[in-house]
């Protein structure tokens, strides 16, 4: 009974969530480039009121640094000093 | 001659869209499209989590079911019906089996053997790169149609049954709490389900009890243009606010509801077991009803075939197909569920009177017809069979037609945004989404309000929408059609209907040109001609292609074909 109830509310859920997937990754992912500009604006030369708390997350961001940049169409990373590929 | 019994037609109804299923959709899937689970679907090929993800078949029917089922398989049927119920009868179950059934399963089949491409992209490979630009004109002309149809129809709802306007936007509300209560307070979906739809359920009676609507004349406009203006406006809102906030929640209780009206209507019919009062064959039409061949295969176009079924199977279902097999109850079923909702109708709209001289007044003129009188003949049934009071089964049934055609109306619209600002780069063009919204949203009002401030431009339409729908059919069509020529497969359960549509399609434009003209309706003559060229051309286009593939080696087929990569791994488990 409790199988059959937990199917039942993942199928609920997955006829909720399905024809939204692509739109939800989507604005996940323009939300996380808005970050990202953010955390390496001083980086990029504009400046950054908040770099004393965005520098600390740097090192955090190293991981994805690399997929934004190729996503943004910039072959290697565009920050000196801060290489990923 | 009495008519038959509501019940029976309903059990023969029924009876052959399942026989359809069974048989030929098997048939269709052996020895015509030669489903293989073993092949790795796009699902599984490029599983990202987002846009290709394998799914459980019925999760995925009951999208694909409510996706493509709108308000188009309530507005056609009950406007046919006035050529007597037996032409509409045979069109929506025949046309289920030997037309949408393998519309859907065979436009779904043609996407998963192409990494789930959409049919604008395969209309580009396999008819010629001229197809995918026929593909665009037609998709733009399409949505701006329903965008116009629908808001008049809505309006017109809205005006004939204040009783429905307090559950229509309150629903609305419900939406909002649903989104809210999942997303912001994280909690448990059955137990928002179930609220939701309850407080759907409660506005009804609330709304029976309280009608609402505008004076006669407000500012010197009529209420059907103020629920225009207003539709609109909420059209353009649902479709810029992010998804979870309305759409959404929207789109899920609808399609919950979608069930639960189904069962509504079907389970009316079996208690009351009403005789069919309708003729047969309607010899008394009125003066201004149009001919019956070909206008009757374009005013049903959702309920028998329908293009737009072709875009949603490639769009979004063959990117989430975990078996290829699961493409023939997911596309043949799913085109079955909306064939149910066009037969209810049917009945409904015939058998829910009690005389003929009854009928024949509801049907006193061709644009008489409609959505009104399924709101007003359903009340009836479902009175009749359930014992509601029948204010407040029209009211139900009112609320149902008003929340499809709107759903409807804001998903063309968010999808017409997209069309603007794909046509603006081809054109190197970036036009952002409040600039495109409002592009879309300006051209569907002047064409609302091109016959008159009553927006009866919307409906005057409804044809040419029947049309345009069956022309993407017939080039969807035209595309497996090809895919089949080419692997050397038995291609006339295709082909077949395919000529059939673009024969009709042509034939209709080419009537409906004449009407226009004499009618001095410049606008939807221009509209005609565009879309007269583009069947034209679609058609010397697929015949071009078809010519071709027999010059052209045949594609190889699985044994020879499949690679070790493109065949699913033994013992993966099904979703």
């Amino acid at each position: 009974m409790s199988s059959w109830w937990h199917r039942f509310s993942a199928g609920l859920r997955e006829f909720y969530i399905a024809p939204y997937r692509r739109t939800f990754a989507r604005a996940k992912r323009d939300e996380e480039d808005l970050f990202m500009m953010l955390v390496l604006s001083e980086a990029l030369g504009v400046p950054n009121p908040a770099s004393g708390v965005t520098l600390e997350l740097l090192p955090e961001m190293l991981d994805r640094m690399h997929e934004w940049h190729t996503r943004q169409g910039l072959d290697h990373s565009p920050i000196e000093g801060f290489k990923c590929c | 001659m009495e008519g038959p019994n509501a019940l029976l037609l309903a059990v023969i109804g029924v009876g052959i869209m399942l026989a359809g299923y069974f048989l030929y959709s098997k048939y269709l899937s052996k020895r015509v499209f030669k489903l293989n689970d073993a092949y790795k679907t796009p699902a599984h090929q490029f599983n990202d989590g987002t846009d290709y993800v394998p799914t459980n078949r019925f999760v995925l029917w009951g999208h694909h079911f409510t996706s493509v089922a709108g308000a188009a398989p309530i507005v056609g049927p009950a406007i046919a019906v006035i050529w007597g119920w037996l032409p509409a009868f045979l069109w929506v179950v025949f046309g289920t089996v030997f037309f949408a059934g393998m519309h859907d399963l065979g436009s779904l089949w043609a996407s998963a053997r192409n990494k789930g491409q959409s049919l604008g992209t395969l209309s580009g490979r396999y008819i010629g790169p001229r197809g995918r630009n026929l593909f665009l004109v037609v998709i733009f002309f399409l949505l701006m149609m329903v965008i116009a149809a629908f808001a008049t129809v809505t309006s017109g709802l809205l005006v004939d049954s204040p009783t429905a306007v307090i559950p229509t936007w309150g629903a609305l509300i419900v939406a909002l709490f649903v989104g809210q209560a999942i997303y912001r307070w994280n909690w448990n979906l059955p137990i928002v389900t179930v609220v939701g739809v309850i407080a759907l359920f409660i506005l009804i009676p609330l709304g029976d009890r309280f009608p609402l609507s505008f004076p006669d004349e407000l500012l010197g406009l009529p209420p059907a243009t103020w629920w225009i203006i207003i539709l609109f406006a909420y059209g353009a809102i649902a479709s810029l606010l992010p998804v979870w906030v309305l759409m959404q929640p929207r789109d899920y209780i609808n399609g919950l509801q979608l069930f639960i009206a189904l069962a509504l209507l079907y389970v009316s019919v079996a208690i009351a077991t009403p005789t069919v009062v309708a003729p047969a064959i309607n010899n008394n039409v009125p003066a201004d009803t149009p001919s019956l061949m070909p206008l009757l295969f374009v005013t049903i176009a959702c309920g028998a075939i329908s293009g737009f079924h072709g875009t949603v199977s490639s769009g979004t279902t063959s990117k989430q197909i975990d078996r290829e097999g699961d493409a023939r109850f997911v596309g043949y079923f799913g085109a079955v569920g909306e064939g149910l909702l066009a037969l209810g109708t049917i009945l409904v709209t015939t058998a829910a009177f009690r005389t003929v001289t009854e009928w024949e007044e509801m049907y006193d003129s061709f644009s008489s017809g409609g959505v009104e009188v399924f709101v007003e003949a359903g009340g009836t049934m479902v009175n009749q069979g359930l014992g509601l009071p029948a204010g407040l089964s029209s009211t139900i049934l009112a609320t149902m037609a008003v929340l499809f055609a709107a759903t409807t109306m804001d998903t063309a619209v968010r999808l017409q945004r997209y069309i603007v600002q794909e046509i603006g780069q081809t054109f190197n063009v970036k036009i952002d989404m409040y600039t495109a919204t409002a592009i879309a949203v300006g051209i569907c009002i002047a064409l609302t309000f091109s016959a008159g401030a009553d927006g009866s431009g919307g409906v005057l339409i409804w044809p040419l929408f029947g049309t345009t729908n069956q022309l993407l059919a017939a080039l969807t069509l035209s595309i497996v059609a090809v895919m089949l020529m080419r692997r050397r497969r038995p291609f006339l359960p295709v082909l077949i209907p395919a000529v059939f549509v673009i024969f009709v399609s042509i034939y209709a434009l080419i009537v409906q040109l004449g009407q226009f003209y004499n009618d001095g309706n410049w606008l939807l003559l221009v509209l005609d001609i565009i879309v007269l060229i583009a069947a034209v051309w679609v058609l010397i286009e697929a015949a071009l292609a078809m010519v071709r593939t027999r010059h052209q080696e045949p594609d190889p087929e699985d044994e020879e074909a499949l690679t070790e990569e493109e065949l699913l791994p033994a013992g993966t488990p099904r979703k």
